[in-house]
């Protein structure tokens, strides 16, 4: 059978949603696939845009890519759209001249910025804010701005308003209606919010009309209200409402709505049924979805309709909340009590400036909608009873009361939502769903996130999801007990700050005060680590060697058959031929087995308890000391060789890296932690898939943060770019301690970030504007940890009563006999218990 | 080494490590022995690990579990009462456990 050639107007997120659900449907073999895509970039995050001026780049926010594309046989042209389509050739024609047949057609051409046509309005320096382009072209007259003004105070206006705080300008936002969002809030609600945004420092105009942009006085542009006002403004970006992108639809006389809009069917179907719109362009039931969630729920219709499937579309809440400047806003449903008969429930603290209002039906039985503005906690509960029709508590207005503490909790138990209840909007993710991803085997929220990427777009359900988790797990009789076991009824968030408050500094004391046993395997490690992180004592003290893993006790690491590896640290990497003959030297000397390390030091093998002391005794001597391979600590600062020696090297990137590990060197954490340092873009360092790692640019250092390896690999997140030195350091140890008082335990940093609450956002908040005034104080407990640093190995050798733990028996001077190498590739190896067994009938053959 | 009515003396109280294990090596058997601190209490069971075949135990973490008392493998985890040597995470896994004494500042093991 030949394919369907199938022809894609248009890749940005909704276009992308679509070819996501065609790989994923598994259908993509019988489809010829060919994308246009109008700008240079594929598809990219445009809900996200004003991250681009706090951080982010276009990589960060883009979604679709080159590789992933080819991979599922796709054919995308960039830069390149459709001019003109031949319905009934089934043909198109794009701006190259190329011409195309289809068998099916797909308009996800998006929308545009609405641009009032005020006289004036296509002067230099107006602009708009819908694609990085536009985003690039607002920094670059930012840079010869001081005052910016937006136009339009709905929610992408005051998107756009934060893009220009972010950018340094003295920012306006002016509104034609009375109030801020005007569609979501009522006159509460915008009064609320403008309040709040105002003490941000951006000054809002109600109820301006705008009539004439000429030149200003002081400024570029000086605006002229209707009013007679005017306000001065170097800079203007329009954000007053999109418009469908339907000239194709028009040209080839599909049927359009009369304020534009293609229209379409359930299936997302136009008038001709060989062409389908989904997304922003689309026009179903008279409405236009200016949302992302409908668009990706259109680009699934469309797949499934495609694909012989029979999902309808019928429509999407319009439902939203999110976060304006670190404001928290949503609305939902019928927010304007249109409904005949809707009742108010209004809470207004002026002092927290919180203001939440109820609409419920004239019965008192059912939510409505729902405004909440500086505090949108009930987001998700409240979503949930309005889309599910739930009845209302006898009291409705329990559920937007503050929780005083004083009565049970009001929330709306998970256990009540239907099993095809929404929790997540942006990737249709039911509670359905959810169960299905417990019971095929995820046991965390991480895995949850992962599986069924709930909570992963906006990231306005996650309370919700982790309530659903957790009931869930609960039902399915998996503790979700957060106790760290059975000796302490705290999590090791809890133990950390009772030991830093009442500066508990032994085990025995910790478990006499807020315990019971003898501790165990779990609690025992635990608390092991954070006396460590708190205090640095050294680790073999009477008081703290009962506390320590193997490894820990012996500072090594142990293997299979009860024999250790050594691995002393290479700061950086960077070796001097006289050490690595050192090393070369011990090896040959105790019959080691050699490995270079994926951290970039050396690892020896096979070493019997008794020789630790001897090995390190000669490295010590060679000025080597221990690299904690052991421990949770600090691992390795990998880099790459940098602008000393590299053609392309940008900075220092191996200097840098030695002061890292130096600095951090003994600090232990929940779980190990790498870094990288990269001395240019090239990331020879791999530094993006580190706990930290850092990347020279022109400026300064680009830091990234809570990547890593290992079983479940996930890219470091950007936190800031072109940090001096300094700012570079402080902002590392206060991350690590942040990270070290907040994960728990063996959480590594990536899956710490994934479960923490805000995300990269919340934690840009607490390190860079200290927005919990820790600063200061996580600085100088990092402080404490690098100026009490030791040489663990160093401190034993110098213990008598340490080195007696290093026997392997008590009473005797022999070895333990059941260890046993053979030889492979000129080393050594433990011998497998076949081996073992011929060997020990013959114990000639015995190498070591 | 003394032996008397079969208990046999292996090293002295100040050898032991509170909390924590140590080795002894008795008729080529190798003997884990934990000491607990607070109750004053020695225990012995065998050194080797029967899930690594390595021999290993008197290097465990040990702890409490409701009421029996253990050692954490170092090797794969597995707990083993001090007691009775019973595997705790397997019922069909047992390995030796010798009465053990602190007498007159000497530890004893009963083999």
């Amino acid at each position: 059978m030949s394919k369907t050639k199938l022809v894609i107007a248009g890749n940005g997120m909704v276009g992308h949603q679509f070819l996501q659900s065609l790989a994923d449907s598994g259908q993509l073999d019988s489809f010829d696939v060919t994308v246009f895509c109008e700008e240079s970039r594929l598809a990219y995050d445009r809900v996200h845009l004003s991250a681009y001026f706090s951080g982010a780049t276009a990589e960060d926010l883009a979604m679709g890519d080159a590789e992933t594309y080819r991979s599922w046989g796709l054919t995308v042209l960039t830069g390149e759209t459709i001019t003109e389509i031949d319905r009934e050739y089934q043909s198109v024609t794009t701006d190259k001249g190329r011409e195309l047949c289809y068998d099916k057609l797909v308009l996800a051409t998006g929308s545009y910025p609405f641009v009032p046509p005020v006289p004036g309005h296509d002067r230099p320096q107006c602009l708009v804010y819908r694609t990085i382009d536009d985003l690039d072209a607002i920094a670059e007259v930012a840079k010869k701005s001081k005052i910016g003004t937006v136009v339009g105070g709905g929610l992408l206006g005051l998107e756009a308003a934060k893009a220009l705080t972010d950018l340094g300008l003295e920012t306006h936002v002016v509104e034609f209606a009375p109030r801020l969002m005007a569609v979501q809030l009522d006159n509460g609600g915008g009064g609320m919010l403008r309040q709040k945004i105002e003490a941000l420092g951006v000054s809002v105009h109600t109820q301006k009309n705008t009539q004439l942009i000429d030149d200003g006085e002081q400024c570029f542009h000086k605006m002229n209200f209707a009013d007679g006002e005017v306000l001065e403004t170097d800079l203007i970006l329009f954000s007053a409402g999109i418009r469908p992108r339907d000239e194709l639809a028009r040209q080839s006389e599909l049927e359009v709505g009369e304020r534009g809009g293609i229209v379409i069917n359930n299936y997302c179907q136009t008038s001709d049924p060989a062409i389908y719109a989904i997304g922003e362009c689309a026009l179903w039931n008279k409405q236009i979805f200016g949302l992302v969630a409908p668009g990706n729920q259109m680009a699934k219709v469309a797949v499934s309709h495609l694909t012989g499937g029979s999902d309808n579309f019928t429509g999407a809440d319009m439902s939203t909340k999110l976060k304006l400047m670190g404001v928290d806003v949503a609305s939902i449903g019928d927010a304007h009590g249109q409904t005949p008969g809707a009742r108010n429930y209004t809470f207004v603290d002026e002092r927290e400036e919180i203001y939440k209002k109820l609409v419920v039906s004239e019965d008192g039985k059912i939510l409505l909608g729902a405004i909440l503005v500086g505090d949108a906690e009930q987001y998700g509960t409240l979503l949930q009873y309005m889309l599910n029709g739930i009845h209302l508590p006898e009291y409705p207005d329990t559920l937007i009361l503050p929780d005083r503490g004083d009565d049970k909790q009001t929330g709306l138990g998970v256990a009540a939502l239907p099993e095809t209840a929404q929790i997540c909007s942006c990737h249709d993710v039911s509670k359905g769903d959810v169960r299905a991803a417990l019971d095929s085997g995820c046991c965390t929220l991480g895995d949850v996130k992962g599986a069924t990427k709930a909570a992963t777009g906006c990231g306005g359900c996650s309370a919700l999801l982790t309530d659903l988790v957790n009931h869930e797990l609960e039902e399915m009789g998996i503790e979700v007990n957060r106790d760290l076991c059975e000796h302490f009824p705290y999590t090791r968030q809890d133990l950390y700050n009772l030991i830093r408050i009442e500066e508990i500094r032994s085990f025995d004391e910790l478990l006499e005060k807020h315990g019971r046993g003898h501790g165990c395997e779990i609690c025992r490690p635990a608390a092991g680590s954070i006396l460590a992180s708190c205090w640095n004592d050294y680790i073999l003290t009477e008081n703290n060697v009962s506390l320590q893993d193997t490894n820990d006790t012996f500072m090594a690491n142990m293997q299979k058959d009860g024999t250790y590896s050594v691995v002393p640290r290479v700061a950086g990497g960077e070796i001097t031929a006289d050490k690595l003959i050192v090393l070369g030297q011990v090896a040959k000397k105790y019959n080691l087995y050699s490995k270079i390390t994926g951290g970039q030091r050396v690892d020896l093998f096979g070493a019997r308890l008794e020789q630790l002391p001897g090995i390190w005794e000669e490295l010590i001597e060679a000025g080597f000391e221990t690299g904690h391979a052991y421990g949770k600590s600090l691992r390795t600062v990998k880099s790459c060789v940098g602008s000393t020696w590299c053609r392309f090297g940008v900075d220092d990137s191996v200097g840098l890296a030695i002061d890292l590990e130096n600095r951090y060197k003994g600090l232990r954490a929940p779980h190990k932690i790498k870094f990288a340092v990269s001395g240019c873009t090239r990331e020879c360092a791999e530094a993006q898939s580190k706990d930290i790692g850092v990347i020279a640019t022109e400026n300064g250092w680009n830091l990234y943060v809570c990547g890593n390896g290992g079983m479940k690999p996930r890219h470091g997140d950007l936190f800031a770019t072109d940090l001096d030195r300094d700012t570079l350091i402080s902002y590392i140890d206060r991350i690590l301690m942040f990270y070290i008082k907040t994960a728990d335990r063996l959480q590594r940093t990536s899956v710490w970030m994934e479960n923490m609450e805000g995300g990269l956002d919340y934690l840009r908040q607490v390190v860079i504007n200290d927005s919990l005034t820790l600063g200061e104080e996580l600085e100088q407990q990092m402080a404490h940890v690098v100026s009490t640093y030791q040489c663990e190995w160093k401190t034993t050798l110098e213990s008598p009563e340490a080195l007696k733990r290093f026997r392997p028996f008590v009473n005797s001077d022999a070895s333990d006999s059941n260890i046993v190498f053979v030889e492979e590739r000129q080393q050594i190896r433990p011998a497998t218990p076949e081996e073992k067994a011929e060997i020990q009938a013959e114990p000639i053959k015995l190498v070591s | 080494m003394t032996t008397e009515n079969n208990w046999t003396a292996v090293c002295g109280q100040n050898d032991l490590i509170s909390d924590s294990g140590i080795c002894a090596l008795v008729n080529d058997t190798q003997i884990a022995l934990f000491y607990l601190k607070k109750e004053q209490a020695v225990y012995a069971i065998a050194n080797h690990d029967p899930f690594s075949e390595a021999n290993v135990l008197s290097r465990g973490l040990i702890g409490s579990k409701g009421d029996d008392l253990f050692v954490a493998s170092p090797v794969y985890k597995q707990h083993f009462c001090l007691k009775t040597g019973r595997c705790l995470d397997d019922e069909n896994t047992r390995i030796q456990a010798w009465p053990a004494r602190i007498e007159n500042g000497l530890v004893e093991v009963l083999i």
